[in-house]
């Protein structure tokens, strides 16, 4: 049977955030809470969740999480990185035994700083070369995957039910600012750890629930700029999208929006603020293969903020509340109230209309 | 009055507590449990929490009251009864109801009484008191929506495409919705008195429902939509 | 007559020496075909009305006439055929989306054709089934991964819902609307005298046919016409129709003129008015809200239905397929690109869709490799023509097969391919009452008897060759089959051997 990666495997989920604006710190077990109500979404192929600022002794290294099927390639890629980074420290994640999860792959992560010789040499600018190297292990080194990769973030993720996932990994001893959840409901068992989502890349991470379209159009045109889509999921492509967009031609996270989740020609037609129907038409005609089409609704998580993004026909359902400084976004409401039963200013954006939230300037 | 708590029940169990307990019910502790009420009849229901996606889907002849939002998918394909909500409901509210009543306090999202139908007596009612997403009516053979706007701040009473392809039934919008672009095969024009006069009993029983007063929602003007015909697709094939 | 013109495709040879202008052709086209003139005392014809519907020959008492395919041809062009050519003036003239009816008609591999059936010889002996037992029961639904006991030590023999069937083979999707009252009550006598079932297709189920119901499965559709809980409780079974093999991804339509009488009445919409079906469920988007419409009609149903998905075979079936099976679906039903339909947009049907040998299959093989083959039965159609058809299916891992056009060609369908027009001269695709009475229910059920009668003794003769007397034993046994003319590919895509290997 052909696993993740060489065949295209559809998939629906569930999905959930939190953040707080002021920076403070919540324990990964609110997160995992919030998953409950809605085990239905998921069927117990994939879960997984990213959380931010949970690294704070490290806060200057790249946190590359890491999957290994076995010793000898655990051995071989980490010679290999030695070769480019400074690695200040190295351990297995620590996980908890339990019957839910099993068949896990060693897991180990890295805090490192690539090597300033390496850099000069290359002249590559330091995000660009960690997203190389990413890039090297994920496409060429069997057996060895990286599945987070940014500073003071991590994710984790699992084949198993979410809230599962997150008891098997003992998130409720991290603190974060930002968490993200996902729950995976694959149309085939992937059978392999590093299908599950959140999918990341540096800081980035995304969690997406349904399937898109528009997929082969938008790989094609990613993969001219040295992605590579090794997963073949729709999430791993709209990483690496916002990836282009935000890192390499630095858009704002609004613009962004409005290149994958590009409103009607109709709708702009009908815009009365000119300037806005400019912007619009000029980001549609430059972006054409990044518009993203069918049905999916994103939380994009990155250092210091969370943007939260529905599909422009708004196919997937998504709702946002908030209580005191912390804001939260689920594909349910129950999901919200299971983290905070009082939050109030429950919404749901419209298709298309980004919701960012930023933590405040310092505060992380 | 019997008291289901679902604090630690799975949508099965709420179901079947359901049906197993007499017409008059209060389910407590709700958190996102689907299907509640799915087909049944001859219950007076009252929920407290936020019920899951599909409340009351086929429901035949039920009461039910969300003192909260509701999910997604809400009446699905109902055939009697009313279903009130306190709070918002999410998208595709209503969706192939043929009877019965969805009266919701907030707002509505995405694709609001998508594919609404109405046969004979039976003609669905479907109020909105805040606004409506975008596809509100959509592919409408029948019944009767109507959007309030009430406290609906700087927005559209509704989003966009509003009406596509719809085929029957009305749709009226509080307000002259000048800024709305309908599409060709609907007439948008101003509510007759008459019109107006037709669905004065829902308003009514909206505004007894949530505490508005009817004198007020009707002092305003009322946008009226209807189809120009109820075969919009008539000339877009040719037999091969 | 201008540039609109397109000459006929039929002529209509009348033999003047043996008409008897007795103007049986006359009264039984509905085309209008056929006039009397009745200043020269003879029979004329209109052949552009003509559909080739065979009606006027079959019932002409002297053999007289005969309907052959027009020589007035454009200038031949293997690039551009007559077909082509033809559709461009149509749509140049009308400005409209093609319409077709029935089955995709063009020549595209059908793979039941190039497999064949093997038989016992000398190592193991073939059976004869007219002798001895041989049987065809099956079952259809979801079979429990564990063995359960009860606090005594017995059995705990509790099923998910199953149907039963005495040979594998169902009448598939027709609604009423689409095809005639006779046409489904022939259907539902013939079904519950067979021990099988029809399927009301998504046009709801008549009043009359409740009685029916164990012989019955209920369709819901995206339109969800006649659709409310005691609909959803008459029948043996409920279907989801996300797609169908004539028409993969976009929704029906049934023009207003058919919304009549009972019909509006099944529907539950007015008469008159449009009956839409949208493309998608509206309320499924996304693999989990399967589940969602999936388990909101098991709670209507009171978890006593089982529920059948049926999809289109599309490019992922394999994929689609195993997602519909982990959201608790009991049965899937896949229906390949040569399903027939009462009216589809012709591009739709010629063009998108993959033939169901290859999708029965992938899907198979997927589900085992899982290892949730048994979560569900699988059903395909699309075109099964014969008991030859339905063993290979069933060899290919399928639980039992739909069928539609056979039955409709045992009712007296001719595959004239206009149904669009509602002017069904055999009374089947219409709702005018002078052509529906031409079917009768009683002659209709007793061809489908007959039909499927002979189908069951053919099964049996060719299980008996392959010394298999029950046919749990032919499932997925694809080493009952083997390929002629297939590319290795396609051989590894339908797991099966060449002949002579």
């Amino acid at each position: 049977m052909k696993l993740e990666g060489q065949v295209k495997i559809p998939s629906g989920c569930a999905i959930s955030a939190a953040i707080s604006k002021d920076g403070n710190k919540m324990s990964g077990e609110m997160i995992i809470n919030s998953m409950k109500p809605m085990h239905d979404r998921s069927n117990g192929l994939g879960g997984g969740f990213a959380g931010y600022g949970i690294y704070p002794e490290y806060k200057d290294f790249y946190a590359l999480h890491m999957f290994f099927d076995c010793r000898d390639t655990r051995k071989e890629c980490e010679a290999f990185l030695k070769e480019r980074f400074e690695i200040v420290h190295s351990e297995i994640i620590p996980t908890r035994k339990i019957p839910a999860i099993t068949d896990e792959p060693i897991i180990w992560r890295y805090f490192a700083a690539p090597l300033k010789s390496v850099l000069v040499s290359l002249q590559l600018e330091e995000k660009e070369f960690v997203a190389k190297t990413v890039m090297k292990i994920n496409a060429e080194m069997s057996g060895a995957y990286v599945f987070s990769s940014g500073k003071n973030m991590g994710a984790f993720k699992a084949v198993g039910f979410p809230e599962d996932v997150g008891v098997f990994y003992k998130l409720e001893e991290y603190e974060g600012y930002s968490w993200t959840a996902h729950g995976r409901y694959p149309t085939n068992t992937p059978g392999w750890w590093g299908g599950a989502h959140p999918f990341t890349l540096l800081d980035y991470s995304v969690v997406h629930n349904g399937e898109i379209s528009s997929y082969d159009a938008n790989r094609r045109f990613i993969e001219m700029f040295g992605y590579k889509c090794t997963l073949q999921t729709d999430t791993e492509v709209i990483t690496y999208i916002m990836d282009y967009l935000l890192r390499v031609q630095g858009l704002t996270l609004n613009e962004a929006a409005s290149v994958i989740a590009a409103p009607f020609w109709s709708t702009i037609a009908a815009k009365t603020d000119f300037e806005d129907q400019k912007k619009h038409t000029y980001l549609r005609t430059m972006f054409p293969s990044l518009l993203i089409t069918g049905p999916f609704s994103i939380v994009l998580g990155f250092e210091g903020g969370l943007m939260a993004l529905n599909d422009r026909l708004k196919l997937r359902s998504m709702v946002v509340g908030e209580k005191d400084d912390t804001v939260f976004i689920a594909s349910e409401e129950a999901a919200i109230r299971s983290m905070a039963p009082n939050a109030e200013n429950i919404w749901s954006p419209s298709g298309g209309e980004p919701v960012v939230i930023k933590v405040k300037e310092g505060a992380f | 009055m019997q008291t289901i708590d679902a604090a630690n029940l799975d949508y099965k169990a709420v179901n079947k507590a359901l049906r197993e307990a007499g017409n008059d019910c209060i389910i407590e502790g709700c958190c996102g449990q689907r299907f509640i009420a799915a087909g049944m009849s001859d219950k007076n229901l009252t929920i407290n929490g936020i019920p899951g996606n599909a409340l009351g889907a086929y429901l035949n002849n039920a009461n039910i009251t969300v003192n909260a939002n509701a999910q997604d998918a809400v009446g699905d394909t109902m055939n009697e009864g009313k279903i009130l909500i306190h709070g918002n409901i999410g998208d595709a509210a209503g969706y192939a109801m043929r009877g019965g009543k969805i009266y919701v306090k907030g707002n509505a999202g995405y694709r609001a009484g998508i594919h609404m139908k109405a046969y004979k007596e039976k003609i669905p009612v479907m109020i909105i008191g805040g606004c409506a997403g975008s596809f509100l009516g959509e592919y409408q053979a029948g019944g009767v929506i109507i959007v309030l706007g009430l406290h609906k701040d700087s927005k559209h009473i509704v989003g966009n495409f509003p009406c596509t392809g719809m085929h029957g039934g009305k749709m009226f919008l509080r307000g002259s919705c000048e800024n709305i672009h309908f599409p060709k095969q609907v007439t948008a024009r101003c509510a007759s008195a008459e019109e107006l006069n037709e669905i004065r009993e829902y308003l009514s029983e909206y505004c007894s429902d949530f505490g508005y007063s009817e004198d007020e929602l009707l002092s305003g003007s009322f946008t009226v939509i209807t189809p120009d015909s109820k075969n919009p697709y008539k000339q877009m094939y040719v037999a091969n | 007559m201008s540039i609109e013109f397109i000459y006929p495709e039929f002529e209509v040879i009348r033999n003047e020496s043996r008409c008897i202008s007795c103007r049986v052709c006359e009264q039984q086209c509905a085309n209008e075909v056929h006039s009397y003139d009745e200043k020269h005392k003879i029979m004329k014809c209109d052949e552009s009305k003509c559909v080739n519907c065979q009606r006027c020959v079959s019932f002409c008492p002297v053999r007289a006439l005969k309907i052959v395919k027009s020589d007035c041809t454009l200038r031949e062009n293997a690039n551009w055929s007559a077909q082509t050519v033809k559709e461009i003036y149509k749509q140049a003239n009308s400005g409209g989306v093609l319409l077709s009816s029935m089955g995709n008609p063009n020549s595209l591999p059908v793979y039941w054709d190039k497999i064949l059936i093997n038989a016992s010889q000398v190592t193991n002996p073939s059976i004869d089934p007219l002798r001895e037992p041989m049987e065809t029961r099956v079952y259809l639904g979801k079979k429990p991964s564990k063995v359960h006991r009860t606090k005594e030590g017995t059995l705990d023999c509790k099923l998910p819902p199953q149907l039963e069937l005495s040979m594998p083979v169902m009448f598939s999707a027709m609604s009423y609307g689409s095809i005639s009252y006779n046409a489904h009550k022939s259907l539902a006598l013939a079904a519950t005298e067979l021990g099988i079932l029809y399927n009301t297709g998504e046009g709801g189920l008549h009043e009359d046919f409740y009685c029916y119901g164990e012989n019955t499965v209920v369709q819901v559709a995206s339109g969800r016409f006649g659709v409310h809980a005691d609909y959803l409780k008459a029948g043996a079974a409920i279907e989801i129709k996300i797609g169908q093999g004539a028409k993969p991804g976009i929704g029906g339509h049934l023009p207003g003129a058919k919304i009549v009488g009972d019909i509006s009445r099944t529907r539950m919409i007015p008469e008159g008015s449009d009956a839409i079906s949208p493309a998608p469920h509206h309320d499924i988007y996304s693999i989990e809200d399967l589940r969602q419409l999936v388990f909101s009609l098991k709670e209507a149903a009171e978890y006593k239905k089982p529920v059948i998905v049926k999809v289109a075979a599309v490019h992922n079936i394999a994929a689609i397929a195993s997602g519909i099976a982990r959201s608790g679906a009991d049965i899937i039903a896949i229906d390949g690109f040569r399903g027939g339909t009462g009216a589809a947009p012709t591009r739709i049907r010629d063009h998108v869709g993959i033939p169901i040998e290859l999708a029965l299959a992938a899907v198979d093989q997927r589900l085992r490799d899982e290892g949730i083959r048994n979560n569900v039965s699988l059903i395909v159609g699309g075109s099964i023509r014969s008991a030859a058809d339905v063993v290979k299916a069933i060899a290919l891992g399928a639980d039992a097969c739909y069928v539609a056009t056979v039955a409709l060609l045992a009712l007296g369908c001719h595959l004239c391919r206009t149904c669009q027009s509602g002017k069904c001269n055999w009374g089947i695709a219409t709702q005018q009452p002078e052509l529906v009475k031409r079917l009768d229910p009683a002659t209709g059920s007793n061809r489908l008897i007959n039909l499927m009668t002979a189908w069951k003794h053919e099964i049996k003769e060719l299980m008996g060759g392959m010394g298999i007397n029950s046919i749990e034993a032919l499932r997925g046994n694809r080493l009952m089959l083997r390929g002629i003319g297939l590319t290795e590919k396609e051989l590894e895509i339908l797991g099966i051997s060449h002949a002579g290997e």
